[in-house]
This record gives C-alpha cells, sequence and structure tokens, in this order.
C-alpha cells in the first residue's frame, strides 16, 4: 500500500507539468481516484503496458491529464522527466492523452462522451475473448455525462450485462446541470451505484475493488466544491 | 435469381465469423434478420445495440482496440454522417482499423425522404486520413472486397447498394478496370452504376475505366489510359464532383479537362423508387448519357 510520501512525490510530479492551469480542478479532483485505481486496484504492468491479461483504464473526459500522467509516470509508464516536456512541441503530453504517444494510455481523448461506448466495445471483446476476470473500468466527468452518447453506453452496459466494467464518475460540480442524485438515475438503467469521497481512498479503494455479479457497477467520486 | 449485396454482405460476413475468431460484427438494428445465423452462431461476437448510432462506433472501436476485425453496419447516413466524430476519432485518430459497412446510399430507400439518403457519404469519409473507400458494383464484387480488405489493418467503408451491375468484375483495392477503349474522352465508372453507363455510352467513341475503389485510387491506371491532353469524366454515384481531386492528382502531370455526371449536390425532396430518382437526378441511361454528350461537346 501507497505511503503519504508516495502521494506526496505524484503531486511533485504533477507539479512538472505546468501550462493547463484551465485543467487545473479537472485534474486535480481525479487524482485520489486515479493514484488508487493504479496503486491498489488495476493489474497493470509498467514495463509491458498493451500485456494482454491487464485491466483496462480509459480516462474518457481526457481534459486534465496531468494527475493521469504524473500516476502513470510514478508507476514506471514513462520517464518522469518527460512530465517536465509537458505541452512542449516534441514531447508526447498533450493536454488530451494520445493512446499512440504514451505508454499505458489505452484511448486517445478529449472530445467528451466518447470513452463509455469504447469501454463498453473493449468489455465485449474481453468476453469474447474468454477472459472473465478481466476489468474495464472507464473515468468519466461529471458535466462529460451531459453527452448524449454516454446515455447510449450507460442503456446499453447493463442490458448487455457487463459485469466487468465499472465507470467511474468524478463529481466535481462542475456541470452546469446538476447530475445528482446518482443512485435513482443511474440505478434505473440498470446499474449498480455507490457515492463516495472522491478524497477518501479508503471508500475509493472498497468502492472500486468490489464488483457486482448482476450488473455493471458506477462509481461516483464526490468532490464537493471549492474542495478540488 | 440475382443476390441483393445486403444479403451478400451478411452471407459474407457470417462466413468470416465462422473462419475467423477475430472477427465481430455490430449491428445497430438495420439487416439483424439477415444476421439471424451469425448471432446464434457467435453471440459474444456479433452485437445488436439497438438504435444508439454513436455507441455503434465507439461499441466497434472498443473491439477494435482489443484486435479483432470489425464489421460494423447500418444505414450510410446513420453509419458515417451521424455519428461522424466516432468515426474520425475513435477509429481514424485513434489508427484503429475496421469495416464500415452501409446501405442505403445515396438513395437506395427512395420512399423514406431526405433523412435516409446519403449521396454526400462518400465525401464526408474521405475527409478522414488513411481512410479507404469501396463501392462494389454488385454482391459478387462486395463479397470479393470484404474478403480481400477485412484484416487488412486498414479502416474501410464499404458501400452496398440496391443497384447492381448486370455482371461482376475482377475488382480489388486500388484497382481500375479498362472495360472499353475509345479516342474522345476517358469516362470513369465506380461501382453500381457501370451498367447503365455502358449502355448510355452506345455509339460513343470514348474509353471506360471502371474501379470500385475510390480510395486508395489507382492514378497510375488512369494516367496510363488517358494519354495526353484527356478528357475525363466521371460517372459517380455519390455527389457529382466527389471524385475530382483523385483525378486530378491522377493527372497532374498533363493538362486535363475534367466533368462529373454525379448526383447533383442538393437535397432531395422527392419519394418514390430509386429507379424515380434516378429518373429526376440524371443518373438513368438516359440522363447519363445527355450528360456525358454535353461533356463532350464541350470538349
Amino acid at each position: 500500500m501507497a505511503t503519504r510520501a508516495d502521494l506526496d512525490h505524484v503531486r511533485e510530479l504533477m507539479a512538472l507539468a505546468t501550462g493547463d492551469e484551465k485543467h487545473e480542478e479537472s485534474s486535480t479532483s481525479t487524482l485520489d481516484a486515479l493514484w488508487v485505481l493504479y496503486d491498489r486496484v488495476l493489474r497493470v504492468d509498467p514495463a509491458s503496458p498493451r500485456e494482454e491479461a491487464r485491466d483496462r483504464f480509459i480516462l474518457s473526459k481526457g481534459h486534465g491529464p496531468s494527475a493521469y500522467y504524473a500516476v502513470l509516470a510514478a508507476k514506471g509508464f514513462f520517464p518522469e522527466d518527460v512530465l517536465a516536456g509537458f505541452l512542449e512541441w516534441g514531447n508526447p503530453l498533450g493536454s488530451h492523452p494520445d493512446r499512440n504517444q504514451v505508454p499505458g494510455v489505452e484511448a486517445s481523448t478529449g472530445s467528451l462522451g466518447h470513452g463509455l461506448a469504447l469501454a463498453v466495445g473493449s468489455t465485449l471483446a474481453l468476453r469474447a475473448k474468454g477472459s472473465p476476470d478481466q476489468r474495464v473500468v472507464v473515468l468519466c466527468g461529471d458535466a462529460e455525462l451531459n453527452e448524449g452518447s454516454n446515455w447510449e453506453a450507460i442503456l446499453l452496459a447493463p442490458h448487455l450485462h457487463l459485469t466487468n466494467l465499472t465507470l467511474l464518475v468524478i463529481d466535481n460540480h462542475s456541470s452546469s446541470i446538476p447530475m445528482a442524485p446518482w443512485e435513482p438515475r443511474l440505478g434505473s438503467f440498470g446499474w449498480d451505484v455507490v457515492v463516495v469521497d472522491g478524497h477518501d481512498q479508503d471508500q475509493l479503494y472498497d468502492a472500486l475493488s468490489s464488483r457486482p455479479h448482476e450488473r455493471p457497477n458506477a462509481v461516483v467520486a464526490d468532490i464537493p466544491e471549492g474542495e478540488w | 435469381m440475382v443476390t441483393d449485396m445486403r444479403t451478400q454482405l451478411a452471407r459474407t460476413a457470417t462466413d468470416l465469423l465462422e473462419r475467423d475468431p477475430k472477427v465481430a460484427v455490430v449491428l445497430a438494428e438495420i439487416s439483424v434478420d439477415r444476421f439471424e445465423r451469425a448471432i446464434a452462431m457467435a453471440p459474444d461476437r456479433v452485437i445488436n445495440v439497438g438504435i444508439m448510432e454513436q455507441t455503434l462506433l465507439g461499441v466497434a472501436a472498443g473491439f477494435a482496440m482489443e484486435g479483432f476485425h470489425t464489421i460494423v453496419h447500418t444505414m450510410a447516413p446513420f453509419l458515417v454522417e451521424r455519428p461522424f466524430e466516432q468515426v474520425k476519432l475513435d477509429f481514424g485518430y485513434q489508427g484503429l482499423a475496421g469495416t464500415l459497412a452501409s446501405v442505403g446510399a445515396p438513395y437506395d430507400y427512395g420512399t423514406e425522404g431526405g433523412t435516409h439518403h446519403s449521396p454526400g457519404d462518400v465525401g464526408v469519409v474521405l475527409t478522414v486520413p488513411r481512410t479507404d473507400v469501396l463501392v462494389p458494383g454488385c454482391a459478387g464484387e462486395l463479397d470479393r472486397l470484404l474478403r480481400e480488405t477485412y484484416a487488412d489493418g486498414r479502416l474501410t467503408y464499404l458501400r452496398a447498394s440496391v443497384a447492381q451491375n448486370d455482371v461482376a468484375l475482377e475488382v480489388a483495392r486500388g484497382r481500375l478496370e479498362v472495360v472499353r477503349r475509345g479516342s474522345r474522352a476517358t469516362v470513369v465508372v465506380v461501382g453500381p452504376v457501370l451498367s447503365r453507363t455502358l449502355a448510355a455510352c452506345e455509339g460513343l467513341d470514348v474509353s471506360v475505366l471502371y474501379t470500385a475503389s475510390v480510395a486508395p485510387f489507382d492514378s497510375r491506371g488512369l494516367a496510363a489510359v488517358a494519354g495526353p491532353d484527356p478528357l475525363v469524366i466521371a460517372v459517380e454515384p455519390f455527389y457529382e464532383g466527389t471524385l475530382l481531386p483523385s483525378l486530378a492528382e491522377a493527372l497532374r502531370h498533363v493538362p486535363s479537362r475534367f466533368a462529373t455526371v454525379g448526383v447533383p449536390r442538393r437535397f432531395i425532396t422527392t419519394y418514390g423508387t430509386a429507379e424515380e430518382h434516378d429518373r429526376e437526378l440524371g443518373m438513368d441511361v438516359a440522363g447519363i448519357r445527355r450528360r456525358l454528350v454535353a461533356a463532350l461537346e464541350l470538349g
């Protein structure tokens, strides 16, 4: 299990990636959830980022990826000094992640509302391969869930009994249309829903490491306004 | 009885599903009845997502991310126009391969009205870099092209039509066939308008070249036949002028004149059969001949 020093180091790495301050809240609000995922939940190998047996993670919203990059670097997917060139010409780290340039990135995202359908397809593909234990986790922002494409996939995933799929919502209350209450909304589509404190790593771990047997699950990480 | 292209698509895809465990098919209600055997045979690899076209493309790209050769199918406007950003980003930008197989373009289901027409589909897809566009002229050609390309690691738009030519030619990706030779002009015909174009060319001293491959286009094949100071006329079953950039690129080394006989660039607001629309839009035998003769007279 990670120490406080580990997380402090990730924050130092985030501080290297400057120039995207408009997305600072978007990035910082994902940090605890991303760290829990990569430190304690996802089965991934930085030395072999496309290892077939890995779990999949898709940062659907794409926005504010400096926390994502910092976590990937801290875990050894690429050298930490790459972060210092964030957004600079010739550096692979842009303000939206590119699967073809950044080791560990599963999907090129940034245009909102694409990642969840990709995750549904990836989960179906893993099922077709006969890989019942591998997980697919997709992170969406609360405002991203304004996009109608997400609600297509939210309707579809329970219908297909995608129990290996986890939708992680970072609700930092950035949506102009309040998206809560989550339980009745997502639950009515057939999702298993739990809302946790988005900065409480133990709550995040408990929610992200449990899997329902019948339905896909949604973990909503609530970040109170102004506390990102 | 002649097999229609839509049925052939399902047959060939089902055969590929049976032979190759890396093939997956993603549908959005359209043609589900034709895939019943495939669904029964490989339920984990034949997915009907329902009426959700953005998710249709996203789910298919998710399969492609996992290494599957994905065949995605619905009607043309709902495959490449409505979810265009998914085509552009989920497949194109991510560098993923797959086959986007449509039916219904340009106005095959003519009683459905403009919401179901898609004469602009090929032009739209051509804006996505590194994408192939194949327009077979009959079921046999569709079968050949799908088998040739489904696992070639490229993104391919495969456009099935109700209209068909009388015979199948030896089509291939990137190939232009010389059907007949003449001296006044070179007529380049795409896909299912070949038979009617040949009828329209009766008595005209023109070469006729045929291709089912809009992209990649056989530039060398055209340059070899067109000769110096050529007049090249495209007969294209999509918006007129769509093929022009490819023709110009192929003949950039010689002064050339071009004309196009395609679907006029306007919304279609009439209802009726595809044949009635062909007549109205100048895409039947008489209309194609009239437009060819006009192009020849302008020279």
